[in-house]
């Protein structure tokens, strides 16, 4: 099949292409970009993208697919449905499944299931068996299974030992360890610590919770030499702690999320349990040190740490309530709104954040837009105003903060393996 | 004359006319409980639903008393294990409570914002009787009437907060009526009791207690919560008692003229000696007389609002 992405714009920092143009796909390999013929208009399905930009393929290295064992709550299928929706093309699903990923035949069952579908789904292994932080899971059984990251995710490694084990062993393939920064002797709070947790009542987790462990691990990982990546960073400390290790040539990289950068711990002053996540929620002083971590490139991307939960278990009492926010669906639309029309991001800013720094950190080739790859693409449109509503959600769950906000900039298309996904269909190119 | 607020869930926030309007009205009630005959009809044909998620005795036999002395229809409700754990989800247990048609409920919950949530999901009037380490307003209202009671005064008066302050909740709803009253509020304990930004309330930080006795009119003294952990935020109930026990010696050394209160029940030998805690300053019995009719105030206002 043959379609014609008309006068979109071309942004891929990584080949320094930033151009208005036509894009001539022919059964999803990229055929023409420009120059386009009289007989391929004719032949073809139009797409008519003035005013919209086309990246590569946006890529979220932190999501929770709850497939297997909360299949209820979550499957590779609707968790892949909901990255589509939300402009991704591929994503990195982390172990804390039920069992982990911490067999071979776990990664295969995860990879086998996520076949045929316009996103690919890379499975991050857990780094100790059960995530328990004794045992090194068999890291390079994982590897060649297809795991492309190791991490405890929803703990840090709780050992140093095995944290130093587990960075040694992963140089042999080059993957990172994915921290999740938390030093459990704090975790017994519900939000984070200061003025608002003291005026209701909740047990906080202060922020050097977190910067303990991200100095920790850029200690170990500069010793080691190994790679070290911070999950979700929330805390002004941590964002300088990593400015100050790549100044210094550390292997380390990070990751913020959209609440994080959009939201302050004042919002959880009504008790909803939809802001309640881990990391949580910090000050606005934080929120501004993130932003800036950004925009200077200390905060490598963007992930959202899509985490489902059935409403009966979300809709309880603050302190019982899970952790965690659904994010694939309102991550665009959250940079978009809160980095790029605040100025605090370039366009091509935001397709390194969201596109070529996670496949960078992940070893996975970043898609170019040229003439005979595969087409593997976003199509965005950053002045897209529009309403957020969960119900609409391709996500089996509904736990989001950010229901009927307004936001400005929005996915329209993405493309990949041969498959489109417009105006809420899929279908094959 | 009614309040602004048709729950209670919290004394921040709560005007001061409000407090004031349940502080006359408590002592009407007060009265009546001098009588032979302590009831009046008024809450009859009312149903309210004491929901007790913890372990409460006093708190939950004053309500009830409150409920019995007004007329009210009263229904206890109490266990100490979450909905959760039984497989019933708290909004179902709420929602089929409602259905039998209650007016109000009473709620103790060890989670911070129960109440809160209460009112999103059922219509009756809510009244918060603690909520985690948040809010226990009854409480508060129940220490302002005795300190008024025995000074004649809210206004002005110096009053010291002595203990855990950042794992109480009968700290947080003194603070916000006592300052919204006039009083100026201070507390004293251990640096790993007190809460962060504190301060930023205009809240006052005595680390020492001899100091906090010289220079205040009342003091709160808390309980030292074991079952709150407290364990880890202080070496000994030995140590506490040392160097933060309000023992006799201490008051007479530094201020014969204050006055003590605790919310019960006491640790004696802990945060107050014997001798204190059945002495001439404390007004702790008080308290507990107080706090029927602060409660039955609290029914009667809000049973009755339109």
């Amino acid at each position: 099949m043959k379609i014609i992405l008309k006068q979109v714009t071309l942004l891929n920092p990584e080949q320094k292409l930033n151009e208005k143009n036509d894009l001539l796909i022919v059964d999803g390999i990229i055929k023409k970009i420009g120059n386009v013929k009289e007989e391929d208009f004719k032949e073809s399905k139009i797409f008519e993208f003035e005013n919209k930009i086309c990246s590569p393929g946006f890529f979220d290295m932190h999501v929770h697919f709850r497939e297997p064992g909360r299949e209820d709550e979550e499957t590779i299928e609707s968790g892949s449905n909901a990255a589509a929706a939300g402009g991704f093309t591929g994503v990195a699903c982390m172990p804390n499944t039920n069992p982990d990923i911490d067999s071979a035949e776990i990664v295969r069952f995860i990879k086998e299931k996520a076949k045929n579908h316009l996103v690919d789904v890379y499975p991050v292994g857990a780094a100790t068996l059960a995530r328990k932080g004794e045992a090194l899971s068999p890291m390079y059984e994982l590897f060649e299974a297809g795991a492309v990251a190791f991490s405890d995710d929803g703990v840090a490694i709780k050992n140093s030992g095995v944290l130093r084990n587990a960075l040694e062993y992963s140089r042999h393939f080059g993957t990172p360890i994915i921290e999740h920064c938390e030093d459990e002797s704090f975790s017994d709070g519900a939000m984070n610590e200061g003025l608002t947790s003291t005026m209701l009542g909740l047990q906080g987790i202060p922020n050097v919770a977190e910067d303990l462990i991200v100095m920790r691990d850029i200690i170990m990982s500069e010793f080691i030499g190994g790679k070290i990546h911070i999950a979700h960073i929330s805390t002004k400390g941590a964002v300088e702690m990593v400015r100050q290790a790549k100044k210094r040539g550390a292997k380390v990289t990070a990751e913020t999320t959209p609440h994080h950068f959009t939201l302050t711990d004042d919002s959880v002053k009504t008790y909803d349990t939809n802001y309640k996540m881990s990391p949580p929620l910090r000050s606005s002083e934080d929120v501004a040190a993130i932003i800036e971590g950004l925009s200077d490139g200390t905060i490598d991307c963007i992930a959202s740490d899509h985490a489902p939960h059935a409403i009966e278990e979300k809709e309880m009492e603050f302190i019982f309530a899970p952790n965690g926010i659904l994010g694939l669906e309102t991550q665009l639309g959250l940079v978009l709104s809160e980095l790029f029309h605040k100025k605090h991001l370039t366009l091509p800013q935001v397709v390194e954040k969201l596109a070529v720094n996670p496949r960078k950190i992940l070893n996975i080739r970043i898609p170019d837009i040229k003439e005979g790859d595969a087409a593997n693409l976003t199509i965005f449109d950053p002045n897209l105003i529009w309403t957020v509503d969960v119900s609409k959600f391709k996500s089996k769950a509904k736990n989001s903060p950010f229901d009927k906000r307004l936001m400005n900039g929005k996915a329209v298309a993405v493309i990949n393996n041969s498959c489109m996904f417009f105006e809420d269909k899929f279908f094959s190119i | 004359m009614s309040l602004s607020n048709k729950h209670l869930l919290g004394l921040q926030n709560v005007p001061k006319e409000d407090i004031q309007l349940i502080l006359d009205t408590a002592r009407t009630f007060r009265e009546v409980l001098e009588r032979p005959i302590k009831k009046v009809p008024t809450l009859q044909g009312k149903t309210i639903v004491n929901l007790f998620y913890e372990n409460s005795t006093r708190t939950r036999i004053s309500f009830e008393l409150a409920q019995k002395r007004l007329s009210a229809d009263t229904i206890n409700f109490s266990t100490s294990t979450s909905s959760a754990k039984k497989g019933e989800t708290f909004k179902d247990t709420v929602r089929n409570i409602e259905a039998m048609k209650v007016d109000m409920i009473v709620v103790r919950h060890q989670s911070a914002g129960v109440p809160q949530y209460l009112t999103r999901i059922s219509n009756a009037n809510i009244i918060n009787a603690g909520d985690g380490l948040h809010e226990h307003p009854t409480q508060g209202l129940l220490d302002m009437y005795s300190i008024h009671e025995r000074l004649g005064k809210l206004e002005g008066l110096n009053i010291c907060i002595v203990g855990d302050i950042a794992h109480s909740r009968v700290a947080l709803s003194n603070i916000f009526g006592l300052k919204t009253m006039g009083a100026n509020v201070s507390v004293c304990g251990p640096a790993t009791m007190i809460p962060l930004g504190i301060e930023s309330l205009g809240i006052k930080i005595f680390s020492n207690v001899d100091d906090a006795i010289a220079k205040n009119d009342v003091l709160n003294v808390l309980r030292i919560q074991l079952e709150r952990n407290a364990g880890t935020r202080i070496p000994s109930l030995r140590e506490y008692h040392k160097y933060f026990g309000i023992t006799s010696e201490r008051i007479e050394k530094n201020n014969k003229e204050i006055v003590i209160l605790h919310p019960g029940p006491i640790n004696r030998g802990v945060e107050l000696s014997s001798e204190v805690a059945d002495g001439p300053y404390q007004v702790i019995l008080d308290q507990v007389t107080n706090g029927v009719a602060v409660r039955m105030a609290v029914l009667y206002l809000l049973g009755t609002m339109h």
